[in-house]
């Protein structure tokens, strides 16, 4: 190259046209194109460049006030860091403490014989956020309300890592994938109903979420009736209200039997 | 002179051995989501083989590929060994350990992400770190590129760079930067979160970095094909390139325009400004200059020799072209299938009209067209051209060859035409299965039998091509004629100095990059709130 770089006819056709195609560009996407919509937010030239840029100057403002709900809804916000803590070592032996109150229903080592939740190897995520709803009213319970009144959060995050820390029961060889029902293993893609699986085990798990297998028949089947009736509504984003309500009584039964180890 | 044969046929048989079991997983996934086949029990074993597929055929393949042609390139066209070779050897083997790193846990179900990654879905670190080594594998060959192309400019001052060399380094630098955007995100962003030292991601900024390597990866798998037109394909039909100007324009252009257009990929993203959004849309649009250059360049050529040949008439020279040489065939089929693509392509680069095909089958179309059609068509070109020199062998089974590219092409069309037509149905990508049996989703049904037919055409089209390869291995030696690549019609004999080097046109696509990527980056790493916790995948609830 010889002279400076000014004077050079491919320094200056190439720079110089890029840059007229950048104007340009800019140009439409940041003037013209918003000044043509027929919205009051694009009125004005610094509107219009701040909202095509993503940095919009007035729309919180003309937002209403949100919705306060009639009832009482879940408050639980999962992370998977939620429950760490500064507090978490030793929250097993607490825990074990605290839960002589609930040997009752959920049995000494957390494996109920009657028809309340099999507690033992559960994710603490799961239980640690159905105990925070029955405090707060979310999840309605007669019985359990009493139990979890008088608790500090410490207290339920203790419990759900002494229950999480038990042994899981066995499943039976007969509870694989192959064997699962449709509704377990596909669900229905055109009724909105995800594979049970692919939330509640087998498939994969996800945060909050209980384990289902080996619950007891007569407490998952009042649940899901439950969720389809909307009378438990404490799934954050409605997601099993929709999916339960969109069951069939043949698939609600189906998928009971399968996650009981068909008791 | 090919000075290291070994180490190039090393990188094009890994290729072509993980493309004859990727394109395996393809069909596999095409005939899973098919109505000849019922619903996956466990959806998991059709992600893991989505992640495995595009993991292989989007950065392994392509990337040792333009490696190996790359090496080849250097030696044939600079006519000197190459320099850094026991780099090369080592960026060789940092892919294979990467694939295998990469390659496990995704087998394992422990990352079934997808090869785009999704976050903030989080798999098993392994995966991440298989990708970044290969990555960082072929930066390794970036470099040498450079180093080799710079000796050379040492030891022939004022001399035109070849052709080839001109674009195969401008290949390697547009990878260079591109893949910068894709290990910003998986260094600063998802390794940290997989590797338990974050808790939170922004998800916003990790899909924007990921859409500044997106788009240019494109243009990178893109480039061995267009080396291939230009400085293979006049030569092995018997003509000239029309123009050797224009070809390093178009290449210079590329580099310029791969860049600034990745937020094309992010239209329904909410976190990118829409006038950012129609900047993009319009750089992409310019990308039509440089493939109009080409192929507007290239029939040229190839008139030049068909009339060479004794052909006349206004288009009656198409007659006289030398049908039966495979490059000859290779090309004009590449340029229907990138004619075709290119025409889908003006919808997703539409701000409004790619609303319509947003994340739908149309979309995988669109890009096996492209990529697995017009491009890879070449790569097979570009493979049975170099075979016998660096095998010493001959190369007979011209019939075969046919047979194998004229599969290819109507396997290609058959896949992708209904899986368009798919697309336009509304048909979702990236789902196990559908539900055909409900109401309105018949067409769909039809349209996807029809691509698992095309995609069974191509696994036998790729099974010919590797046993072409394979028994060239054995077949009688020969002397091959020393290697050349086309020659222009009018030969450079002193370029000016931004046709002779790469400079201008660096600095153009990362000021672009500046101005179109700066912005939205900044804006959302300075968006504290945009940071979510992590999904993970296959493991922790």
């Amino acid at each position: 190259m010889s002279g400076p770089l000014l004077r050079n006819r491919w320094f200056v056709g190439s720079v110089g046209g890029t840059f007229l195609l950048l104007v340009f560009s800019v140009f439409v996407g940041f003037v013209w194109l918003p000044s043509a919509q027929d919205d009051s937010l694009f009125k004005g030239l610094l509107n219009s460049i701040c909202s095509a840029a993503g940095v919009p100057r007035s729309w919180l403002g003309e937002a209403s006030a949100p919705v306060t709900s009639p009832v009482k809804v879940s408050e639980v916000v999962m992370t998977p860091t939620t429950l760490d803590g500064p507090a978490s070592s030793g929250a097993v032996g607490r825990g074990g403490t605290l839960a002589l109150r609930c040997t009752m229903c959920h049995g000494l080592r957390g494996v109920s014989n009657s028809q309340t939740p099999t507690l033992a190897g559960q994710y603490a995520s799961s239980i640690y956020k159905e105990l925070r709803d029955f405090q707060s009213g979310a999840r309605v319970s007669a019985v359990m309300a009493p139990f979890v009144a008088d608790l500090h959060d410490q207290d339920l995050r203790d419990l759900s890592a002494y229950y999480a820390s038990l042994p899981r029961q066995q499943s039976p060889a007969t509870q694989d994938l192959q064997s699962a029902p449709d509704v377990v293993a596909t669900g229905a893609p055109m009724r909105n109903i995800p594979p049970c699986g692919s939330c509640h085990g087998r498939l994969t798990a996800k945060l909050g979420v209980p384990w289902l297998e080996l619950q007891p028949r007569d407490y998952l089947k009042t649940q899901l009736e439950a969720f389809a009736r909307g009378t438990r509504r404490n799934d954050t984003s409605a997601q099993m209200r929709n999916i339960a309500r969109n069951m069939t009584t043949e698939e609600i039964d189906a998928s009971v039997s399968y996650y009981t180890g068909g008791q | 002179m090919i000075y290291n044969k070994r180490l190039i046929l090393a990188h094009f048989w890994l290729a072509f051995a993980l493309f004859g079991v990727a394109i395996l997983l393809g069909e596999w996934q095409m005939f899973i989501r098919s109505p000849l086949h019922g619903w996956l029990r466990n959806a998991d074993l059709y992600y893991r083989s989505v992640t495995a597929h595009g993991t292989v055929m989007g950065y392994v393949f392509p990337t040792l590929v333009a490696m190996g042609f790359g090496y080849f390139i250097s030696e044939a066209a600079l006519g000197q060994p190459l320099v850094g070779r026991r780099w090369a050897w080592a960026g060789y083997y940092m892919i294979i350990v990467g694939s295998v790193a990469a390659v496990v846990p995704v087998a394992m179900g422990l990352d079934s992400v997808l090869y785009t990654f999704y976050p903030p879905m989080i798999g098993n670190a392994f995966y991440y770190i298989g990708v970044v080594l290969v990555v960082v594998g072929s930066w390794v060959w970036v470099a040498l590129m450079g180093i080799n192309l710079y000796v050379w400019k040492r030891a022939h001052p004022g001399a035109p760079v070849p052709l080839a060399m001109f674009a195969n380094v401008a290949g390697a630098y547009l990878w260079g930067w591109t893949a910068v955007g894709a290990a910003l995100e998986l260094l600063f962003q998802i390794l940290p979160v997989a590797l338990g030292f974050a808790t939170t991601i922004n998800a916003g900024l990790s899909r924007v970095l990921f859409s500044w390597t997106l788009h240019a990866i494109v243009y990178f798998w893109l480039m061995p094909a267009y080396i291939a037109f230009y400085t293979i394909v006049p030569r092995a039909i018997g003509g000239r390139l029309y123009s050797d100007s224009m070809a390093r324009i178009s290449f210079a252009l590329f580099l310029v325009f791969a860049m600034p257009i990745g937020i094309h990929h992010l239209f329904a993203d909410p976190e990118v400004g829409a006038g950012f959004k129609v900047v993009h849309s319009i750089f992409t649009a310019m990308v039509a200059v440089p493939t109009l250059l080409t192929v507007f360049t290239i029939c040229a050529s190839v008139e030049i020799a068909a009339r060479l040949r004794g052909g006349k008439g206004l288009f009656g020279w198409v007659k006289a072209l030398p049908w039966a040489n495979p490059q000859m065939l290779a090309l004009a089929l590449s340029f229907v299938m990138l004619g075709f693509g290119g025409a889908g392509g003006l919808i997703n680069m539409s701000y409004q009209l790619d609303s319509t095909i947003h994340n739908t089958q149309w979309v995988t179309g669109h890009f096996h067209l492209i990529f697995g059609g017009a491009i890879v068509i070449m790569y097979f070109a570009l493979a049975y051209d170099l075979w016998p020199h660096l095998t010493g062998r001959a190369l007979l089974n011209l019939r075969l060859v046919h047979w194998q590219l004229w599969l290819w092409f109507i396997g290609m069309i058959v896949l992708t035409f209904p899986w368009h037509y798919a697309g336009l149905l509304g048909m979702p990508r990236r789902m196990a299965f559908y539900d055909y049996t409900a109401p309105g989703m018949f067409a769909e049904g039809v349209s996807v039998v029809m691509s698992t037919i095309g995609g069974a055409m191509l696994v036998v089209s790729a099974a010919l091509f590797l046993t072409v390869l394979i028994r060239n291995h054995s077949a009688a030696r020969v002397d091959p004629e020393p290697f050349t690549f086309s020659r222009a019609v009018h030969e450079p004999v002193s370029l000016p100095w931004a046709l002779n080097g790469l400079g201008l046109w660096l600095g153009l696509m990362i000021a672009l990059t500046i101005t179109n990527y700066g912005y939205p980056i900044v804006q959302l790493i300075m968006t504290p709130e945009g940071r979510v916790p992590p999904v993970f995948v296959g493991g922790k609830p």
